[in-house]
């Protein structure tokens, strides 16, 4: 018993595995163990699929690849979901490098489709189109940096709590635009919202959502040279990796952070603008649909690298297009492309680990076994 | 009237009361779980699965007892595996919190609705949602003498069970927080993880422990609104945002399960408050629904100009510990 009792603290004290922390690794390993996770969790939805509904996993990816990719009308879709997305995940990433936690990006759409809303509805017929259309892009700027900057100018003067300030604004958000829907809805009162006829963003080579795209493009490679080049993105880098550090070297922390933010707001007041003159033409309570959170997975996911962010959207965008068409075509109900999302998620989040650690055997048991 | 009120605004606040109570939990040991709204509604619905299964397999003759805890047991099951999730991304692998939070969340929604939606089909009827009216008619048993003792039964004791067993936890989590050394110690481990792994805590058990704990009681709030509050009625996204709401609640409380009681009727009684104003159109009431989160900034803006320790979010919320790093 006692040398039981012994041989157990042993292990505690000198586990037979440790975890370190990496130096970086090489891009291409890391990038495997990557795509080692999202083929592991493709695996696992696999067989939850089949558990649930008996249905043959190779017609399940094969139906899903129909879904996202099926018809040119649903490739559009899907690039036009993948850029609206990107253009949220634009939005955080600055913020989020800065390690401050705007997770508020979905009231900060809204505001800004609220304030192009009030432009469109107001001036609509009454100043030429594309002095409207000018009018509700900068309203919708204005309005989202002001969301934005809030919570911010809080963080900077008080050191208020920024993850759950932007938070319980996102809820003030979604409560106004609730109840301009309802005011402006016809007949009044009805709920069914307005479609908002005058300043609809143009077509381009008669493709609806081309405009849409072409904007996120150019703020895709903005945003890159802006993070990658500029002094400020060099300033947020720093801020972001130790404050201290960024007070020493002179750098004016607060201003920093209200101007990130202020970028931040403003960015998704352009995805607000583009849901609600380009895309929706009318505004809801959900117009955002939950973007503002699942731009959070994707900046993430990508390392806050603009480029990488291209292939994360697209990735999240592929796997809504597809699970929803599963749950169509299987007759599921629709939420199943939530569970599918959110597992592939928590594979992907579990693979950094592998990424960022490793597992080493620990010395003292190598020696035994040599 | 104002018996009704007080009432109908505790039935709104539970939820908010379970929630938040284990947020608090999960808080106090340094992690912020964003996936609370998703675990109540796993909570929620896998206690509806359990007393569908149970009430469709023995038809009329039911047992009360088990027909209680059945429901109860899946859902404190249900949700504390999802805590478990949370803290093997986040405790053992180091994750993001937010980013396991918020995917948490997308994943737990998505099993709420999905299973929502899967067993109408089972029973193959066309009204979308899902009916447990025996179940929950035992669930809503209510104190005896509530209706003979005018307004002191109507705010007292007209509850069902979970009305009180949400305000015993908060108290007893209250006890634990401020009063044992179990609590001592959780506290240290949200504050500075460091100290407490140098005192000999073991930083991992707490925190694990802490969120499982936490998500279970979360889901309790889930099961609560289905079977209490909803009579019995599944309908898919009916739950809401009330998950936010108790995140709000945690801080409106500056993270006591004691002042989150009285928190949960306020914000009831908010919630409540636009059905007995005369004349109110539909969307003056989305304003009224906007109060709660309000008055949250301002709390929260308030505690933070104030700048009393004592108010302070556990100073490690939200960072991961690794013991190499330091």
């Amino acid at each position: 018993m006692g040398k039981l009792n012994n041989c157990m603290i042993k292990a505690f004290c000198n586990p037979p595995v440790h975890i370190a922390k990496r130096d970086t690794l090489v891009w291409w390993k890391a990038w495997g163990i990557r795509t080692i996770s999202v083929l592991l969790a493709l695996v696992v939805c696999g067989i939850i699929t089949i558990a649930l509904t008996g249905i043959n996993p190779i017609n399940l990816y094969v139906t899903m690849f129909e879904g996202a990719v099926g018809t040119p009308r649903l490739v559009w879709n899907l690039l036009q979901n993948t850029a609206i997305l990107l253009c949220v995940s634009l939005a955080v990433t600055p913020a989020f490098k800065m390690r401050f936690w705007n997770i508020g990006a979905e009231g900060q759409i809204l505001i800004g489709g609220l304030a192009t809303a009030v432009c469109m509805i107001f001036l609509g017929g009454k100043i030429p189109s594309a002095l409207l259309i000018l009018i509700s892009f900068v309203a919708s700027i204005v309005a989202g940096a002001i969301w934005g900057v809030f919570p911010a100018y809080f963080k900077t003067r008080f050191n208020s709590n920024e993850t759950l300030f932007t938070l319980m604004m996102n809820y003030i958000a979604i409560q106004l635009v609730a109840y301009f829907t309802l005011e402006w809805s016809v007949p009044k009162g009805s709920g069914t919202p307005r479609t908002l006829e005058y300043g609809q963003l143009p077509m381009l080579f008669s493709q609806k959502y081309l405009i849409n795209i072409l904007i996120v493009v150019l703020l895709t490679v903005i945003m890159y040279i802006y993070l990658k080049y500029s002094k400020h993105g060099y300033e947020i880098s720093v801020v972001g990796e130790s404050e201290n550090t960024a007070k020493y070297i002179g750098i004016n922390v607060k201003e920093v952070v209200l101007r990130t933010m202020l970028i931040s707001g403003a960015i998704c007041g352009i995805a607000g603008f583009l849901l609600v003159a380009g895309t929706d033409h009318s505004l809801k309570s959900d117009t955002s649909g939950g973007r503002g959170f699942t731009a959070i997975m994707v900046s993430w996911l990508a390392k806050f690298n603009p480029i990488f962010m291209v292939l994360t959207s697209l990735l999240i965008v592929f796997l809504e297009k597809g699970a929803s068409k599963i749950s169509e075509v299987y007759r599921l109900n629709s939420s199943f492309s939530d569970i599918i999302t959110g597992i592939i998620i928590f594979f992907i989040i579990g693979a950094e680990f592998f990424v960022n650690y490793a597992i080493k055997i620990s010395k003292k048991e190598k020696e035994a076994n040599v | 009237m104002i018996a009704t009120i007080i009432q109908r605004a505790v039935m709104q606040g539970t939820p908010l009361l379970f929630g938040s109570t284990g947020e608090i939990l999960t808080e106090k040991s340094g992690h912020l779980n964003l996936g609370i709204p998703g675990i109540m509604y796993v909570g929620a619905i896998s206690g509806v699965a359990g007393a569908f299964l149970y009430e469709h397999g023995v038809g009329a003759n039911m047992n009360p007892f088990l027909a209680v805890l059945i429901p109860l047991l899946c859902s404190l099951l249900a949700s504390t595996l999802m805590g478990l999730i949370y803290c093997f991304l986040t405790v053992t692998l180091r994750a993001n919190q937010n980013v396991t939070g918020l995917a948490l969340t997308t994943f737990g929604i998505g099993i709420g609705n999905f299973f929502g939606g899967s067993l109408i089909k089972l029973v193959d009827m066309d009204v979308p949602s899902i009916s447990l009216s025996a179940t929950s008619t035992i669930f809503k048993t209510q104190l005896p003498f509530a209706d003979k003792l005018g307004w002191f039964g109507t705010i007292f004791l007209s509850h069902g069970f979970l009305v009180y067993v949400a305000i015993i936890v908060a108290l007893i989590s209250s006890y634990v927080l401020n009063k044992t050394r179990t609590g001592l110690h959780l506290r240290a481990v949200g504050e500075s993880p460091e100290t407490a792994d140098a005192v000999g805590i073991n930083v991992t058990k707490y925190k694990y422990l802490s969120t499982c704990i936490g998500s279970a009681i979360a889901g309790l709030g889930g099961l609560y609104y289905v079977m209490d509050y909803a009579n019995g009625v599944w309908s898919n996204n009916g739950f809401g945002d009330r998950g936010w709401l108790s995140i709000a609640l945690v801080i409106f409380s500056i993270w006591r399960p004691s002042v989150s009681i009285l928190g949960s009727i306020l914000f009831g009684f908010l919630y409540v408050i636009p059905t007995y104003i005369p004349d109110i159109t539909v969307s003056t009431k989305k304003l009224f629904e906007m109060l709660p989160y309000i008055v949250t900034i301002l709390v929260l803006v308030i505690t933070s100009i104030r700048d009393k320790k004592e108010n302070q979010p556990p100073a490690a919320l939200g960072l991961h510990y690794f013991r190499e790093e330091r």
